[in-house]
């Protein structure tokens, strides 16, 4: 792998760029692996790294319908952050947070994390008690959240406006400081980069159309548009499509797939300095380093696979931010999207072992995945190499739906899902 | 926005209705006699159809009734609208009537 450097960027400015290796192989699928990866997103890429790095497993494909990163890691809002309510929640985003802070030196990839805080803004006596909760549970569990008054949240800031008389006033808000955002499309790149380096093949326009097993049950292998590949020890890493892809090992699941929907402006000069979320007016936003706007809220009313929304949805996001911003009114929007997210009933992931030998699932982070996705990979490759959870990851099984043992993140969630 | 046929109604805009999840799934007529794999399946697991998919609409904003709906969940497509209580038509693909 060639590194990165400033040395590097030097020496190629000085040979007209013309130097620069592709950045991972394109190779044909071998007819059997040591574990295969389905799903080439994030989580996907960062869980073949993880098992190649971490668990000395190299001999490993990452297999892609599309292309790397085109499904929900390249649709989301960037945003990061750990401050959840549950015990079992904390634990989970906050090792992934603490992943984020050296992902860039990890990878020699420059994802562009900035720590530029989480500010969730309350609205009413109600906001406030949640939010107070929240910011305790935390601290408890040695996640940083503070509690700002109005004028605190105005001086972290500037562009809030927190005069008493508006239609839903800012009576304080939380603030994660090590929260932040990061830049999506990198995120897969380095790590594909990496695992590539580590003797990973990324497999792209490859799609998975069956799951083989043997008489016991076993998995052996899968079917794919490229023709058949062996394993015995497949991850289901595939976001919206988790419940078709699981249907092939006659697995049925706890899952339904929304559109979530996200728009960017027109960019602009730097106006929003954090992350601001309002669960009350319902709708988050932040500003890439492009200057874009970048705009968030609920998923769509009925599960679908299109990759769009409804107008009507979008619509009242927008409604929403320009009650909170009253600038924004005459921005221009640039572009819309939407991506499925397969959400489960408590709003918590599954990152777990399966009743088939062989096969483990990575699913339902629902509306909130990217900001986990160094956590969810190196877990799931935890999991997939030692055939049992981490300590971390023991919550986040499948039995939690049958023992009632579930972990209720729903009114946790930034904004309503 | 989509346009729903509302078997009371007619065609009315998406914004008039509620969706209200996978239809065709029963409560067990005895509570206590069913097992707990019986349960999570009744509350918790659903088929999240890739293609069509049977589901539960209610005209809110209008009539006020529940209907189910058949509707290809790729293209968002409805195939058919019909009343609670009737079978599920035998449709592979069409227009809606």
């Amino acid at each position: 792998m060639q590194r990165f450097s400033a040395f590097a960027l030097i020496r190629q400015a000085l040979n007209g760029q013309k130097g620069w290796d592709r950045q991972w192989r394109d190779p044909e699928p071998k007819p059997a692996y040591d574990a295969i990866i389905v799903g080439g997103g994030a989580h996907g890429l960062g869980t073949a790294y993880y098992l190649a790095r971490e668990h000395g497993i190299r001999n490993v494909a990452v297999l892609e319908k599309g292309w790397i990163g085109g499904g929900n890691t390249g649709r989301n809002t960037t945003i990061i952050r750990s401050n959840y309510l549950f015990d079992e929640s904390a634990a989970l985003y906050d090792h992934a947070l603490k992943l984020w802070e050296r992902m860039s030196q990890d990878l020699n990839y420059n994802v562009m994390f900035s720590q530029r805080g989480v500010l969730m803004l309350a609205h009413n006596v109600h906001d406030e008690q949640v939010f107070k909760r929240h910011v305790h549970s935390n601290r408890l569990n040695g996640v940083d959240n503070e509690w700002l008054s109005a004028a605190e949240a105005k001086a972290f800031c500037p562009p809030l406006n927190i005069a008493p008389g508006m239609r839903y006033p800012v009576l304080g808000a939380a603030l994660q400081r090590r929260a932040g955002t990061a830049r999506h499309d990198a995120v897969a790149w380095g790590y594909a980069r990496a695992a590539d380096a580590l003797g990973v093949d990324i497999i792209q326009n490859c799609e998975v159309t069956g799951i083989d097993r043997d008489a016991a049950g076993k998995v052996t292998g899968v079917q794919t548009s490229r023709g058949a590949i062996r394993t015995n020890r497949l991850g289901i890493v595939a976001a919206g499509n988790t419940s078709v892809l699981m249907a092939m090992a006659g697995q049925r699941m706890p899952l339904e797939s929304y559109p979530l929907q996200a728009l960017v402006s027109e960019p602009v000069k730097p106006i929003v300095p954090c992350v601001i979320m309002s669960n009350t007016i319902h709708a988050y936003i932040s500003q890439s380093d492009k200057g874009e706007l970048v705009i968030g809220a609920g998923t769509d009313a009925y599960i679908s696979y299109s990759q769009r929304g409804a107008m009507h949805i979008s619509a009242h996001t927008l409604e929403a931010i320009c009650e909170l911003f009253p600038m924004f009114r005459r921005m221009r929007m640039l572009r819309n999207w939407g991506g499925i997210v397969d959400v489960t009933p408590d709003r918590s992931p599954i990152i777990a072992k399966t009743e088939v030998s062989g096969l483990y699932v990575n699913c339902g982070w629902g509306t909130g995945g990217f900001k986990a996705t160094p956590g969810s990979a190196h877990l799931f490759a935890w999991t997939l190499a030692k055939d049992e959870p981490h300590r971390i990851n023991a919550p986040f099984n499948l039995g939690r739906f049958q023992s009632g043992r579930l972990i209720d993140e729903a009114a946790a969630a930034a904004v309503a899902h | 926005m989509l346009l729903i046929t509302c078997p009371f109604c007619g065609q009315r805009p998406e914004i008039e209705f509620a969706y209200g999840g996978e239809a065709h799934i029963a409560r067990a007529a005895d509570p206590r006699a069913t097992s707990d794999e019986a349960w999570t399946e009744y509350l918790y697991v659903r088929g999240n159809a890739r293609g069509l998919h049977a589901e539960r609409w209610r005209h809110i904003r209008g009539c006020g009734r529940f209907f189910n709906a058949l509707r290809d969940t790729v293209t968002d497509h409805f195939v058919a609208t019909y009343k609670m209580g009737e079978a599920r038509p035998d449709r592979t693909e069409g227009k809606q009537p």
